[in-house]
Order: structure tokens, then C-alpha cells, then sequence
């Protein structure tokens, strides 16, 4: 748990609804996430949860709501907008790029940082090859925060599920981000890789003050390791608070048992 | 055990970035260029630079090309063809113009056209993937090709459709032309292709060459760690059809030396390139020099081995080959889909350890 | 009233036409609607299937040299069957097995290399001059359309109409109502879950392959018929592509509407626009209509919506 000196709002969302044809992924969900803190956000499969990490990145377009972040209110987040603003994402089916090193997509997730143009690119010596040491370092840190120096050039794609993950950690992190949204990023690891995984969760967090939304099925982590958490179910917000609030909360515990609701 | 990279330590990321970090690949690679530019134009003939050297380079450029849209890129092209096409007569057309100017600005100068053809026919790109960009591509592919042979502009109204390049000296030696010698031919085309492949290799290797593979991998993780497909598609389309452009003016102006639209840029032109990366190996610059040397060098095999080894008839073999041309790219796709390159590479690896196998 | 003659001729020529692409096309849905697989070589089978055919039924051909008898065209053509069916197993195990799980441009890619098979071999064991096919559909234009109204439409055309109408309810009728067809649509909508329903997907490629491969046939009936056997057939499967653009790439009746609109699209430009151009519009028109599509309507006339998910 951290302790935050600001509780100021970095991110807000009110009254999001969502929906696909006839599908309503989300309706009606409103929350924020204060500056410097890790908020966890629950519920049962299909409740919507990787929708609104979506809504939040500016790959889905609500079709009600605003979202509000660092202070600007807007309808809907466009991609570029939300990644130059310091929005950095894992995805629950990983989505790195199987075609490159380690090392390469992480790179990639310093491409906001990056502007020499195709001239430069071309000549190489000079100014793109600065860019690119320059960009490499920072990004060697992030290597060794993660401890995947072994792996470095390996391409993705023959990589163990486990370290696949902490790749793509690693491409989110590289772009510095002032929020970070973490989709299962538990999903699939044993109980060693999930005290990893936690662990750089929570440095990121404390050392570098990085703001984090993570969804996550594992209840121990959950209470671990978030300030405050909201409970999804059937697109609509059931609960928030602390954890030990959420856990004692009868309308959470009614979800995941699968009590019908009215 | 002579091509161990123990031992050989990056004491920077300068050197670890390096095109060839292994001092093996370094020695290697001079001693190919040592040999390409000093040795052979000592030893070169009509026959081995019209026949087998100039086209490979030539092709070897456009399968660089290509490479860079569809295998880094992941954007599908048939339009290969028509863009050599526009490269070919830009040169044609500018040499016309400007007789004076240096022939090698000239060419860079229709590689620029091309370029930006190449943009405008690569936006719809930013709407349509996959198949259904190919067949965007085949709308530029044939309706280019109808416009060179239509508009008597082009081909500055020559009754037989075709064009031909005139004699251009560069720096004092001529290198179009008959009367232009196989060395200077040669060494021209060598320079350019050389320059474009370093170019091509610092891109690749660079920001802009990853955001490229990262839209070809997975273009909306890419767009959402905040790559803009629109800047990567169309530099992509736009570096892409410069080196496509630039090896359409050779292929006319030191190649062949006189083209006409329907037969040398055809739809067919484009399945060869295509082919040329497929079986080279795609997302990879080596790839596209391996692939033009099968395609160059398989036709001559086969009218050597089968019109001169068993009197074949040279219809006949024309045919043979069409359909070993066939066979070995099915047996490509499925033995080793990243070509020829990756064979290569496959080699070394054996031979980190040889003559001690594991 | 004679310019409005005129101006259904040309519409009539270019619907006629269009169910030519059709044919073609029709094809190419089905491969890739029960496989997902793009086949590039369908043209060429449809060369090859005709070649196959004229073989049958000349003296000049393998057939008649072997056996000494030419077939008569109602055993000529179950015969082509026949081979176009071994050809579509072959097909399946020498080349679609193994690619089963590459990706869709690989496989696209190797249609490429197996239409340049086709060709090859098509043209050594037959040899690349026209051919003439003639099996017995009347030719010349149609009497009764010409005596009556005025209009000359040739009797081939109409029969290649025709024709594509019975092949279409016949295939609509397969997809529906038998056991095959039902396992074709699983097929196409899931190979994991049509495995473990006990379907084998090898069987079921060399049956869709097979139904391809005498589409092709009837394909290069009519096209042999109407213009000769020649090697220019196997370009009509750059043809299709326009027509699967508009109709969509895995639907049968947008296989057929997408060749109608592209047939009569084309002979209008050529006849109205392209003389203000110089002629020749129909070498380019039906890709640039195509990419005008694309633009609006990524997914074609019929075609189903894709929904990107992360």
C-alpha cells in the first residue's frame, strides 16, 4: 500500500455507457482515480472491465459519458491523444509484436519520445543515432528494473507466456506514463512470477509515482496491493472503496456467487 | 569453431546496434564489396553484366523495395510493375528535359515521383487491409500501365509505343546506351544499389523501421502506444516506391535500354518481385539480394541445362520453368516460409559450432 | 428509341458478361468460405479444367492418342469432373495440408505458385495455341430476341446465364439442405470446433476444392465456348477480385451480383466514357470501382462486418 501526498483527480469517468449492437458492455459507470494511487477494478467475467481500460485508451468511443483527464473534459479519448498524454496500457491477450526482439518492443514504447525524421533515419550518424542511444539507455533501465536481460534479443514470439508479460510491462513503462492501465497482468503466472509481477507493480508505483488501474481476478493481489477498488457487474458499478470495504460489501459477494439480481 | 561469437563483447550500444556486430559478418561483407568493386570490372563481359549482374542488382533493388512495404510493413502490393513503370518514364521524361543535369540526380528525382505516386495510391491504405489492399494496389497496377500506353506524352509520341534511353555520360564515362561498356554499366548500378542498401539497413534498423514492423505485427496495439498509422503506412508507401521507382529507371535506362509499358511492367513484373521476397525472405534486406539471384540465375539455369544439356526447346523450357517457378514457391511456403535468409542464417548457426555438432 | 436500344444492348451485354465473372467468382467464395483460404489459381483451373476438356473431345489430344476414340461431349464432361476431383485431391496433399496453420497471405501465396504450376503444366502437356470448344451450345445471336424486339443477344450467353442460375440454387441448395453442406458452413465458421464434432478437414477441403474445380469447369465451358480456349482465361481470376470486392468474399449471391454490376459498370465506361479517353477503360475500370467501394464499405456489399477486438 502507498502512502500519496496529493489526492488530486488525475482521471475521471461519469456516466459512461457503452454499447455494440445490442450489447450493453457498459452502462452508466462513473469513477476516479486520484493521483499516485493503485486502483484496482474487479468483477466477474464480462462485466466490462477491459471495455473501460478501452473507453479509458481511446480504442472504444462511448456513446454517453465524458472522460476527464488532467484536468480536460472530453466525449471520447483518441489513441494518440491518450498515449501522448502518458496513458501507457497492457492488454489481457498481449499484444506484442511478434515479429521483434525484446529489446525492439520495448524500444517501441519509447516512439512518443522519439522525432528524427526518415532523412536522419537514413544517414544514420548524427542526430538519429544520438535519438537512439539516448533512447536505448533509458530503455536498458527498464530491462534491468524487469531483470530480462537475458532476453534481450530474443524474439517475442518464443518466449514463455510469463515473460511475455513482463515485456509488454516493459513497453508500457517505457513510456514513462503518468497512468498506467493494467489488464490481468496476473493472468496464467504461477505464485513466484505473481510475487514478481507485484513487486514491480508496486516499485513502479512507489518509486516513480506512476498512477496505476489494474484489473485483476486475484483477490489476494487485489487486497494487497490497491488503495481503493471498484466492482464491475454486468456493465454497471456495484461497489467501490478500500478493499476491505469492497470485500464485506453484500452486493459484491451476491455477484460473484452468482446470486441473481432484479 | 571459426565462427564463434564468444568473446566478442559490445562495449557500447553504438557497437551493439551495428549492422554487422559479429567481426566474422564484418569481414565477410568487405570482402563481397572489396571483390564486387575492385575485382569484377576487371573480369566482367557483355554477357555476365546484361544477363546476370545488372538485373540481379536491379531486381534485388525492387525486392528492397517491396521488402520495405510488405514484408516490414505488413501492406500488401501488386502494384510493383506499374511503379517501376513510373520510375522508368520520370527518368525518361526528365532526362528529355533536362539533358544536363547529372544523371544520378535525375534518377533520385524519379524515385521522388514515384514516391509520391506511391503515397497516393498507399491512401487507401489507412482504411483497407490485407486482400482488399492488394486489389487497391491492381487498380494503380493496371490503370498506370493504360496510362503509359495511352498518352502520347509519355512516350513522347513514338509510334511503336516504346521508349527508349538515350546515351547519357556520367562524369565523362557513358552509361546508357550500346556504346556504354558492361564495367561502367556495372559499376554504376553497383554504387546506387549499394548506397540504397545501407539507406534501406539504418531505416529498418531505426524508430521509424520499428514502427513499421509494430503496424505489420499488430497495428492497433501499435496505434495505441501512439505510432500514427497514417506517418508509418505512408512512409512506408513512400520509401518504398522510391527504391521501386529508382530500380524502374535503371531496369529501363542501363538494363534494357528500351522499354514498352504492356511487357515490361505487367502484372507479372509485379508476381516476380513478389516472388523474389517470398522466396528471399521476408522482413529482410539479405532476402531480397538472395531471392533476385534465384529468379535471375533459375531461368538461365534451365536454358542451359535444358536446351543446352538435353535439346530441349526453349518454348518448352519457358514452360518448365513457369511451373518450377510454381512448384518452389509452394515448397518455399512450406518448408521454410521466411525464405532463403533464414536458411542463411540457419547456416551460421551451424557453423557457430562446426565442425562439432551438437 | 434506337439510342435506348442501344443503351439496353449494351446493359444486356454487360449483364451477360457479368454472369461470366460470375462463374468465376463463384468459385472463389466457396473456397474461401469453407477454408479461408483466397485462391488465386481458380482462373487457371478453369483453363485447365477446359484444356482437360478439349483433350477429351479432339483428335488432336493425349486422349485420342492413347485410345485411339475422342469422347462424346456427355462423357467428356463427367470425365473433366473426374479429373478436375483428382486434381482437388491432389491439391489438399501436396500442398494444403501442410499450410494449414500459416497465415492467410502465406496460403494466398501459395495459390500464386500453384496457378503458375497449373499454367506451366497446362501448357507442356497441351500446349499454348487457342483452342477452339465447341459443345454443342448454339452459337450466334438469338433470333427470337432479334426478330422480335430488336435486340441481338447472343443464344451462348444466355445459356451461361442460365447455366449460373442452376448453379447457384443447385449450391444454395447443397449449403442448406445436405449434411456435407452443413458441415462446409461449421467448417468456415470454426475448423477447432468442426474437428471435435468429428468433421475431417481434409475430406471436407477435397470436397470444396472438387465443387471449386467443376464451378471451374462449367467457368471454362463457357468462357472456352464464347472466346476459344486460350491462356488470357486464367487472368479472369484478376477479374474476380473487383467482383468479390463488391459481393463480398464469402457470399453466393454477392458473387453473382458483384460480377453483374461489375460486367455492366465496365461496358458502359467503355462505351460511353472510353472514347473520350482513347478506349481500352475496361483493362482498369472494375479495380478502380472496386477501390471506390473499399473506401465507403470495407467489408463489400455483402460481405460480414469485421469488429476489431483487443
Amino acid at each position: 500500500m502507498t502512502t500519496h501526498s496529493r489526492n488530486e483527480t488525475l482521471l475521471e469517468v461519469e456516466s459512461i455507457s457503452l454499447s455494440f449492437g445490442g450489447v450493453h458492455a457498459l452502462s452508466d459507470v462513473s469513477f476516479d482515480i486520484r493521483k499516485g494511487e493503485v486502483r484496482s477494478i474487479i468483477g466477474p467475467n464480462g462485466a466490462g472491465k477491459s471495455s473501460m481500460l478501452n473507453v479509458i485508451n481511446g480504442f472504444y468511443h462511448p456513446q454517453e459519458g465524458s472522460i476527464t483527464y488532467q484536468g480536460k473534459r472530453r466525449a471520447q479519448m483518441k489513441p494518440h491523444e491518450a498515449a501522448l498524454g502518458g496513458i501507457a496500457r497492457t492488454f489481457q491477450n498481449i499484444a506484442l509484436f511478434r515479429g521483434m526482439s525484446t529489446l525492439d518492443n520495448i524500444m517501441t514504447g519509447r516512439n512518443t519520445k522519439m522525432s528524427k525524421g526518415l532523412f536522419w533515419q537514413a544517414l544514420h550518424f548524427g542526430p538519429a543515432k544520438r535519438e537512439e542511444i539516448e533512447n536505448r539507455e533509458f530503455v536498458e533501465h527498464v530491462i534491468d528494473f524487469l531483470e530480462i536481460q537475458t532476453i534481450r534479443k530474443t524474439p517475442v514470439g518464443r518466449l514463455p507466456y510469463g515473460l511475455q508479460k513482463r515485456v509488454e510491462l516493459g513497453r508500457a513503462l517505457a513510456a514513462e506514463p503518468t497512468l498506467l492501465l493494467l489488464d490481468e497482468p496476473m493472468a496464467g503466472m504461477n505464485l513466484e512470477e505473481k510475487e514478481d509481477m507485484s513487486r514491480f507493480i508496486l516499485e513502479t508505483n512507489e518509486e516513480f509515482g506512476t498512477t496505476i488501474a489494474l484489473i485483476e481476478h486475484d483477490m489476494g493481489v487485489v487486497m494487497d496491493i490497491s488503495d481503493r477498488v471498484v466492482v464491475l457487474d454486468y456493465g454497471r458499478k456495484i461497489a467501490e472503496g478500500t478493499p476491505e470495504e469492497v470485500r464485506a460489501n453484500q452486493n459484491v459477494i451476491d455477484a460473484y456467487l452468482g446470486v441473481s439480481h432484479d | 569453431m571459426f565462427y564463434r561469437e564468444n568473446g566478442q563483447f559490445k562495449s557500447s550500444y553504438s557497437s551493439d546496434q551495428a549492422i554487422f556486430p559479429i567481426a566474422q559478418d564484418r569481414a565477410f561483407v568487405i570482402g563481397i564489396l572489396l571483390v564486387a568493386f575492385c575485382g569484377v570490372p576487371f573480369f566482367i563481359n557483355e554477357y555476365w553484366a546484361n544477363a546476370i549482374l545488372i538485373p540481379l542488382l536491379v531486381y534485388a533493388l525492387a525486392g528492397l523495395g517491396l521488402n520495405i512495404l510488405t514484408g516490414y510493413c505488413g501492406q500488401v502490393s501488386l502494384g510493383t510493375g506499374a511503379f517501376m513503370a513510373v520510375g522508368a518514364y520520370a527518368s525518361f521524361k526528365l532526362v528529355g528535359f533536362f539533358p544536363e543535369v547529372n544523371y544520378l540526380i535525375l534518377i533520385f528525382v524519379s524515385g521522388l515521383v514515384t514516391a509520391a505516386v506511391g503515397v497516393v495510391f498507399g491512401l487507401p491504405s489507412l482504411r483497407i487491409k490485407g486482400f482488399y489492399l492488394a486489389v487497391a494496389t491492381l487498380a494503380a497496377q493496371f490503370f498506370l500501365i493504360w496510362l503509359f500506353n495511352k498518352v502520347g506524352w509519355f512516350y513522347d509520341h513514338s509510334p511503336t509505343g516504346m521508349i527508349t534511353v538515350r546515351p547519357i555520360d556520367f562524369f565523362g564515362v557513358r552509361v546508357t546506351g550500346p556504346e556504354a561498356t558492361p564495367a561502367a554499366k556495372y559499376l554504376f548500378t553497383l554504387t546506387i544499389i549499394a548506397t540504397l542498401t545501407l539507406t534501406a539497413k539504418n531505416i529498418v534498423r531505426g524508430r521509424v523501421g520499428r514502427s513499421w514492423m509494430a503496424i505489420r505485427d499488430m497495428d492497433i496495439a501499435a496505434e495505441l502506444i501512439g505510432i500514427k498509422p497514417l506517418q508509418a503506412k505512408l512512409s512506408a508507401f513512400a520509401v518504398s516506391s522510391f527504391y521501386i521507382g529508382v530500380a524502374g529507371a535503371l531496369y529501363f535506362g542501363v538494363y534494357l535500354g528500351s522499354v514498352e509499358p504492356l511487357e515490361a511492367f505487367d502484372i507479372n513484373q509485379s508476381f516476380y518481385v513478389l516472388f523474389i521476397i517470398i522466396i528471399g525472405g521476408l522482413g529482410s534486406i539479405l532476402g531480397a539480394f538472395l531471392g533476385a539471384a534465384f529468379i535471375v540465375l533459375l531461368p538461365i539455369l534451365m536454358k542451359n541445362l535444358m536446351v543446352g544439356g538435353f535439346g530441349v526447346a526453349s518454348g518448352t523450357a519457358g514452360h518448365v520453368e513457369i511451373l518450377l517457378l510454381g512448384a518452389l514457391i509452394i515448397f518455399f511456403l512450406i518448408v521454410e516460409p521466411h525464405g532463403l535468409a533464414r536458411l542463411w542464417q540457419i547456416a551460421k548457426e551451424k557453423l557457430r559450432l562446426w565442425p562439432f555438432p551438437h | 428509341m434506337a439510342f435506348d436500344l442501344f443503351l439496353l444492348e449494351v446493359v444486356i451485354s454487360g449483364l451477360m458478361t457479368g454472369v461470366m465473372y460470375s462463374l468465376v467468382a463463384l468459385g472463389f467464395v466457396l473456397i474461401f468460405k469453407a477454408s479461408g483460404v483466397f485462391n488465386f489459381a481458380q482462373g487457371v483451373l478453369a483453363l485447365f479444367a477446359a484444356l482437360a476438356l478439349y483433350d477429351f473431345l479432339a483428335e488432336d489430344g493425349w486422349f485420342f492418342a492413347v485410345f485411339g476414340f475422342t469422347l462424346p461431349v456427355w462423357l467428356a464432361i463427367p470425365a473433366t469432373a473426374l479429373i478436375m476431383i483428382f486434381l482437388a485431391w491432389v491439391i489438399e496433399r501436396a500442398v494444403l495440408r501442410f499450410l494449414v496453420k500459416q497465415e492467410e497471405i502465406i496460403l494466398f501465396m501459395a495459390t500464386i505458385g500453384l496457378a503458375f504450376v497449373l499454367e506451366g503444366l497446362g501448357d507442356l502437356l497441351f500446349g499454348s495455341d487457342v483452342k477452339p470448344l465447341d459443345i454443342g451450345i448454339p452459337q450466334g445471336a438469338s433470333d427470337l430476341l432479334l426478330d422480335n424486339f430488336n435486340l441481338y443477344v447472343e443464344k451462348l450467353e444466355i445459356v451461361a446465364a442460365a447455366t449460373a442460375a442452376v448453379l447457384v440454387t443447385a449450391l444454395a441448395i447443397f449449403f442448406q439442405k445436405t449434411r456435407v453442406g452443413r458441415a462446409l458452413r461449421a467448417v468456415a465458421d470454426d475448423h477447432q470446433a468442426a474437428l471435435s464434432v468429428g468433421i475431417s478437414l481434409n475430406k471436407i477441403w477435397v470436397i470444396v476444392w472438387s465443387v471449386s474445380g467443376i464451378v471451374a469447369l462449367v467457368a471454362g465451358i463457357m468462357w472456352g465456348s464464347k472466346s476459344g480456349v486460350q491462356f488470357s482465361l486464367s487472368l479472369i481470376a484478376l477479374k474476380a477480385l473487383p467482383v468479390l470486392i463488391l459481393g463480398g468474399f464469402t457470399s453466393v449471391p454477392g458473387a453473382i451480383v458483384g460480377g453483374l454490376i461489375i460486367g455492366v459498370g465496365e461496358k458502359l465506361a467503355e462505351v460511353y466514357v472510353g472514347p473520350l479517353v482513347g478506349g481500352a477503360i475496361e483493362n482498369w475500370f472494375a479495380y478502380v470501382l472496386a477501390l471506390g467501394f473499399l473506401l465507403f464499405r470495407p467489408q463489400g456489399l455483402f460481405g460480414e462486418r469485421i469488429i476489431e477486438r483487443v
